[in-house]
């Protein structure tokens, strides 16, 4: 992986600069909303990214409450902690879309209310993970990240079954686009999922280490004690 | 064109934010497991 990472970042940053140049100069100009619509196309994949990395932090934690398998558990870190800086991306440029085309930032709609809860569920998540000392925090955790998971399918569904003021879905769900605006919004998913896939990785890669730290320095402190008695 | 910069710039600065929190942290450690081989 050491060798084939560098690989994979120079092509990662390829497809994220194609996928910008395709989001600002290849996509048709949207004729009501105009330019402003083109957050559409980090609004969106950030989003999906978003539920996919809490997908894998589902599976991950669902696999360490069945084996309690301490690999599980960091990628289960890993992708909450890189899921919630895209959930932020997400309800950053979500309101400054908003503003100019609805007048205001924010309305206490469902499909907003549901992210913004999802947001803090994942913080809540990465909080217990950082201030609690007790050694049941990653079975507390795991526990907390698959009642969490619950929130992504109602996010994901609430403009489908729910009327709401948050634009309908524009792909699957009876929604419509231009073929050049939804190859640039795939271009652009596949971006932030190499993206995303690629920091996760490197956090997981991170949190292993972390955890080999600590655990040679409690034997090197152990070691100390009993060379000192 | 003022919202649409806002929300690209807004985007990147999150993530670099993010990539710099996580070279601090590879930073860190480095230290420490260069201070653990001096001490074993």
């Amino acid at each position: 992986m050491k060798r084939v990472f560098p690989i994979l970042a120079i092509l990662t940053a390829g497809l994220l600069s194609y996928g910008l140049y395709g989001a600002l100069i290849q996509a048709p100009t949207e004729q009501t909303m105009g330019e402003v619509q083109r957050i559409f196309y980090y609004h969106v994949p950030s989003a999906w990214t978003a539920f996919c990395l809490f997908f894998v932090n589902l599976a991950a934690s669902i696999a360490y409450l069945v084996r309690r398998n301490p690999k599980a558990d960091a990628l289960a870190l890993a992708s909450a902690e890189v899921g919630v800086v895209f959930c932020t991306v997400v309800l950053v440029t979500g309101p400054i879309w908003a503003r100019p085309v609805w007048g205001i930032w924010w309305t206490w709609d469902l499909r907003l209310t549901l992210t913004l809860v999802l947001w803090l569920i994942y913080v809540s998540y990465l909080m217990l993970r950082r201030f609690s000392s007790s050694g049941q925090t990653p079975l507390m955790a795991a526990v907390l990240a698959v009642l969490g998971a619950l929130d992504v399918p109602l996010v994901y569904f609430s403009i489908w079954f729910f009327r709401t003021q948050h634009p309908q879905p524009v792909v699957g769900g009876g929604g419509s686009i231009d073929p050049r605006m939804l190859h640039v919004l795939l271009v652009n998913w596949l971006a932030f999922m190499c993206f995303g896939t690629l920091v996760c990785w490197s956090r997981y890669r991170l949190e292993m280490v972390r955890r080999q730290v600590e655990e040679t320095q409690a034997l090197e402190s152990l070691l100390a004690a009993g060379g000192s008695r | 064109m003022t919202y649409l910069l806002a929300a690209y710039v807004a985007t990147w600065v999150i993530h670099i934010a993010y990539l710099g929190h996580l070279a601090r942290s590879y930073a860190r450690l480095k230290r420490e497991i260069e201070e653990l081989n001096r001490k074993l």
